[in-house]
């Protein structure tokens, strides 16, 4: 799949910024006055910005408002009401924490509850695709909920729970990586079954249907990643994983650790996420004969 | 609405003869002239006489080589286009209710003026029927010709879809797949119609008919006439030559 900028951007900020929320909303992080109000604002930039960047990836963004109303079905809608539904609920929290109102925690935690429930709707919209093999398993969403919860977790300035979270994160991301190397094959769709010719004989490409690229090869056929798949997913999982848990382990807590450990995590979170979407092949490349190019 | 219908009163949709289409692309050409002029947004093309000419289409013809374990290579020509499917993933998927299916008749059909041009449908149909139009911004799929077969301003022979109307060799078929007595089902049954890609749980409406197998040709009956070998001055020649 086509890893385009915007998609990258949206899932990587909004994802870490409802994990941070989560934290914040459950009470983990104890601030008051302006310190709060500066907490809070860092949380609710990082996931409207990232809902934000979403908005470049459509073709027309002025009707976006549309997108609340099929949330019977669609993930992409439910993800909409998710995430507006959280953050206007998290709002008193928010403001109590800022002007010292004490108010209710449970409040929060419901609150950290729908911010995990929005990014579970975000992995969803990747994991119902049965035409991407790789991201048709539950180890999808998992892994959504892994990046949100450590990303929060450091962000919060927690070293209990950040050191907890990214070992967790590794783990997870380490089997999204080996169960998804053999999800094509476990589906089994082949470009005999696309053509339905392969019961006749070996089916390959004979002439391309077109001599210049299309929609669905900018968009769904994209091969060049996945030459240098293997370096770059030592690189991501080295910032993702390694050096913050490094840096949470071996520094005091405070603000400089907790930017120390993050900013390798967020640059090492968008490697995993172009990743993700590059490493990812859609069952169309069948029909072309392009698939499996390492 | 994105909520499948249960059940539709009609299932069109096309039988595609891979015996019979010779890869003439016209097809190809007759959906993007008709589907240019009529429902919603034009096929757009970017830098059609540039160096890398690039368009919105909705029907494609590939060509494939097939080997039989016994027998020589076929060339075999498949146009591919929408499959009207039963369980369409591509209608769920989308957040704005533009992609729909029709209850009357099976067809899958965008609302452009809904669409905010996300592409999630695209990603969900395992079989590249959809394209984004890029200069509309608009998701773009074939319409079966939802404009031409109802048309009462149009001759009865011309009440077809585009490519069927067109197709010189008579390798596309349209019709009602929920009449078991159709010209659709009857082909599809007789000639054994294959369902695209089974395994992605679509549950297509069209039909592929598999090309019938070929004669294979018979050693002729003058065969062991051709294994005569010289005498004299040429049979000399061939054992010596043979043995440099
Ligand atoms: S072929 Fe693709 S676009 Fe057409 S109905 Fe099936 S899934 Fe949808
Ligand atoms: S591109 Fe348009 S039709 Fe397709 S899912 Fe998005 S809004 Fe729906
Ligand atoms: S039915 Fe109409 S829109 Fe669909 S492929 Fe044929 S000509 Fe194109």
């Amino acid at each position: 799949m086509h890893p385009a900028p915007s998609v990258i951007l949206f899932t990587v900020l909004s994802g870490l910024g409802f994990g941070y929320l989560a934290f914040l909303g459950a009470g983990l992080v104890s601030a008051s006055g302006w310190a709060a109000f500066a907490l809070w604002f860092l949380g609710y930039a990082l996931a409207v910005g990232g809902l934000l960047a979403s908005a470049f990836h459509l073709g027309n963004p002025q009707r976006a408002l549309r997108a609340f109303s099929q949330w019977r079905s669609s993930w992409l809608s439910r993800e909409a009401w998710a995430s507006v539904a959280t953050l206007a609920v998290l709002a008193p929290v928010a403001l109590s924490d800022w002007f010292g109102f004490a108010w209710p925690r449970a409040w929060g935690v419901a609150g950290a509850a729908l911010c995990l429930a929005t990014v579970f709707t975000t992995s969803m919209i990747y994991a119902q695709m049965k035409t991407v093999p790789r991201w048709n398993h539950w180890i999808t969403p998992l892994m959504f909920q892994s990046f949100a919860l450590a990303g929060g977790a450091i962000l919060a300035g927690s070293r209990l729970w950040a050191a907890v979270l990214l070992a967790g994160l590794g783990g997870v991301l380490a089997a999204q990586w080996r169960i998804g190397d053999g999800r094509f094959a476990a589906v089994g769709a082949t470009i005999g079954s696309a053509t339905g010719l392969g019961t006749i004989g070996a089916v390959q490409v004979f002439e391309q249907p077109h001599t210049g690229p299309n929609y669905l090869m900018r968009e769904m056929i994209h091969i060049v990643g996945r030459k240098h798949a293997q370096k770059l997913r030592v690189i991501a999982f080295g910032l993702l994983v390694m050096a913050p848990l490094a840096m949470v382990l071996a520094l005091p807590p405070g603000p400089l650790t907790v930017a120390l450990a993050a900013a390798p995590h967020l640059i090492g979170a968008l490697a995993a996420r172009w990743l993700f979407f590059a490493e990812a092949e859609h069952v169309v490349g069948l029909y072309y004969g392009q698939r499996g190019a390492t | 609405m994105t909520c499948l219908p249960v059940k539709t009163d009609k299932k069109l949709g096309l039988v595609i003869d891979l015996d019979t289409c010779v890869g003439c692309q016209a097809c190809v050409t007759a959906c993007k002239g008709w589907n240019d002029q009529g429902y919603g947004a034009p096929l757009s093309d970017q830098a059609p006489y540039g160096a890398e000419p690039s368009g919105t289409f909705l029907n494609r013809v590939h060509s494939y080589e097939v080997t039989p374990a016994d027998s020589p290579a076929q060339i075999i020509n498949f146009p591919r286009s929408c499959l009207h499917c039963d369980d369409a993933p591509c209608v769920t998927v989308c957040p704005t209710g533009a992609s729909y299916k029709r209850a009357e008749d099976g067809i899958v059909l965008v609302n452009e003026d809904a669409c905010i041009g996300c592409g999630l449908c695209a990603w969900a149909c395992p079989y590249g029927a959809r394209e984004m139009d890029a200069a509309a911004g608009v998701m773009k799929k074939c319409t079966l010709c939802v404009d031409r077969i109802y048309n009462e301003t149009l001759p009865e022979a011309d009440r077809e879809p585009a490519c069927v109307r067109t197709c010189p060799i008579g390798a596309r078929h349209f019709g009602d797949f929920a009449d078991p007595e159709s010209n659709v089902s009857r082909l599809a049954r007789n000639r054994g119609g294959i369902a695209l890609m089974p395994e992605m749980g679509t549950a297509p409406v069209n039909r592929y008919l598999p090309p019938r197998r070929k004669d294979v040709l018979a050693a002729s009956p003058l065969a062991p006439l051709l294994d005569v070998s010289a005498t004299g001055l040429a049979g000399w020649l061939d054992r010596m030559l043979g043995k440099i």
